[in-house]
């Protein structure tokens, strides 16, 4: 009677199996969100039928009629919204590269400082990254266009460097370089110094294999890059001749002018992010225990080396993942320019375009996927990064 | 296999001569009067109780501390604060520490070629054959290109004694080298030191192995609150101490 044959467990009831109370919990889950998702589109289907807004992206061949004050891509108030898709796109990026590539720099600066032996620097850095990272990101942007840039004098009173630079608060004047007859020879005697730079350095790196005699690439390679593309122009003329801005009424014409929007925008967030990321250096380094140091000292390596070969490439497991989550918000913080009426994907796009065309599921949808996608994008080179740098242990 | 050691060549050169050295923790006098003379080929055991200032001394010996008062001179170089000469000292003195602190980021043939390649500047070849010539006498030539977490810890301090090795130091220090070792792990690595002994490396080994102390050791050095209290050959330091804190030490580490 005992043996049935039944080679599976008896199960409970229903109610007190974990594996069918699993299945059901399962079951109910997947009915919530196919009901909420029906309910959401559902409802938005209706609501745009009742006010009779056609969805749909036809709206992005239609003419903008709307000026932009800084495209990176010719644009003109006829051309349509893809194109000013297009133009706050590459302002998003710019400011973003802009940012990163910033507050990188200044980034590592400051959590080197922070453990440096001198005093003054260390409290000099310390204090920085107190200051600037507990103020909101968004006033140090209007601190930047409203208190600094904006009390600047106008174009006919500019600030000038040597009649050259102009600054003024409209923007940041400089000359835009115009090719010139010379030109061929300078681009070819660069490309040729690049690769030899490259060379020399694949030699070096052999010859150190083979004799141990380190070369000095670094000061080789400048002088190579220097001297080739000088050498050109000495021979064939100049490879630029320079469009100058000049004033004619009440603005200047001619030259690249870098808008203060801009200067504001990358200002206040490359210093801002730099802030958090000197803070993530710091930690990084300080998390290589002191034991490593005195190993390598050891071993008679100067402290350049043992910073460059030991601490170093041990710092950056800890600081990759932090620094990623900066870059992150780095980005997303660009939307802040919006403030200041800088024409990035937010004020131009989900601003302007939105406002003109009344798209609003479209205009948000494409807007936040572009967010995303580059977003996504800096987090899986980063990552690839981080994995080629992770420490191996069993 | 003890007398064998025990005639390993001493010579008269001197390799290390400590003088009058003192040092400072603030307001902690953390070395008294150090005066310590070794010779080409003398194996010394440090020991004493913890914080009687015996890592303190041998890492005088290589600059890792600082000594404010007295004179040190390590193979006819005195340490100063030129950096040049701290550096020579280091190229020529190995060290090995307890916790190993090789470079978890390096291979175990990349940890033993870095000094070699950047301080000594070898080629490549070459200082890859030393590595893999002391890794066979630490006998774990076939680790090589593992990385130092995927070893024991007995394994890892012996390649961190190769590490020492390939600069082809003059002298070795061992700070507590075992201490942070499982118990079935000591004896590979201080077979390697008694190796090192036979060859007549002159050695500093701060160690409470008092085993290792009596078959290696030419002399064994007592230290009490940064100061030298005693020293003598092992035989009579272990039987017959003379001074009353090198008695109760032992009576507390001997049972």
């Amino acid at each position: 009677m005992q043996n049935t044959g039944n080679a599976s467990p008896a199960s409970g009831s229903f109610f007190t199996d974990p594996r069918k109370r699993a299945w059901l919990f399962q079951i109910v889950a997947v009915v919530i969100v196919v009901a909420i998702g029906w309910f959401l589109f559902n409802n938005t289907q209706t609501n745009l039928q009742h006010r009779g807004i056609t969805s749909g992206f036809g709206f992005l061949q239609n003419s903008a009629g709307f000026g932009i004050s800084q495209h990176l891509i010719d644009y003109t108030e006829s051309d349509t919204y893809s194109r000013v898709f297009l133009v706050g796109l590459l302002n998003t990026l710019l400011v973003s590269a802009l940012g990163i590539v910033l507050a990188t720099i200044i980034g590592f600066t400051l959590g080197v400082a922070r453990l440096s032996p001198n005093w003054l620097i260390r409290r000099l850095a310390g204090v920085y990254i107190e200051t600037i990272r507990n103020i909101p990101p968004l006033l140090q942007i209007f601190f930047w266009y409203f208190a600094v840039l904006s009390p600047l004098p106008g174009p006919r009173q500019s600030l000038e460097l040597g009649e050259v630079f102009f600054v003024n608060n409209r923007g940041l004047y400089m000359p835009a370089p115009v090719a010139a007859p010379g030109m061929w020879p300078f681009w070819i005697a660069l490309l040729v110094a690049v690769v030899g730079s490259v060379l020399l350095r694949r030699w070096a790196r052999a010859r150190q294999h083979l004799t141990g005699l380190p070369f000095p690439v670094l000061w080789c390679s400048l002088g190579l890059l220097i001297l080739l593309p000088g050498l050109t122009v000495v021979i064939s003329g100049v490879p630029f001749d320079w469009d100058m801005p000049v004033l004619q009424g009440f603005n200047f014409r001619g030259g690249w002018v870098v808008i203060p929007e801009l200067i504001s925008i990358v200002m206040a967030l490359s210093l801002y992010t730099a802030a958090f990321i000197g803070e993530t250096v710091r930690s990084g380094i300080q998390s290589v225990s002191h034991g490593q140091t005195e190993a390598a000292s050891s071993l008679g390596l100067r402290p350049g080396l043992t910073l460059r070969l030991v601490i170093i490439p041990q710092a950056l497991r800890v600081i990759i993942p932090p620094l990623t989550s900066q870059y992150l918000n780095l980005v997303k913080n660009s939307s802040l320019a919006a403030a200041i009426g800088y024409p990035e994907m937010v004020s131009l796009f989900a601003g302007t375009v939105l406002n003109q065309t009344g798209q609003a599921i479209e205009t948000m949808m494409i807007t936040m996927s572009v967010y995303l996608a580059i977003s996504i994008s800096i987090s899986v080179l980063m990552n690839v990064y981080n994995k080629r740098i992770a420490l191996i242990e069993r | 296999m003890s007398e064998a050691i025990k005639q390993a060549v001493v010579s008269d050169k001197m390799m290390i001569h400590m003088q009058g050295v003192n040092k400072w923790y603030g307001q902690f006098h953390v070395l008294k009067d150090i005066n310590l003379a070794v010779t080409q080929g003398e194996r010394i055991v440090l020991c004493g109780p913890s914080g009687s200032g015996k890592s303190t001394t041998i890492r005088c010996i290589n600059r890792l501390e600082e000594h404010q008062q007295g004179q040190i001179i390590v193979d006819g170089t005195e340490l100063t604060n030129d950096l040049k000469q701290i550096e020579r000292i280091r190229s020529e003195v190995g060290m090995v520490f307890q916790h190993f602190n090789l470079f978890p980021h390096l291979t175990v043939l990349q940890n033993c070629t870095l000094a070699p390649l950047w301080v000594r500047k070898m080629p490549r070849k070459e200082a890859e054959e030393i590595a893999m010539h002391y890794l066979q006498r630490v006998r774990i030539p076939e680790q090589a290109h593992k990385y130092p977490g995927q070893l024991s810890g007995g394994q890892q301090q012996r390649v961190a004694i190769a590490r020492a090795l390939c600069m082809k130091p003059k002298i070795m220090l061992f700070d507590e080298p075992t201490s942070a070792l499982d118990p079935e792990m000591v004896k590979e690595v201080l077979d390697t030191m008694i190796g090192l002994a036979q060859d007549g490396m002159t050695m500093l080994c701060v160690t409470h192995e008092m085993g290792f102390a009596r078959t290696v050791a030419n002399r064994v050095i007592f230290m009490d609150k940064g100061e030298i209290v005693e020293q003598a050959p092992p035989d009579q330091f272990f039987d017959h101490p003379q001074n009353e804190r090198t008695k109760l030490f032992l009576g507390q580490i001997l049972h």
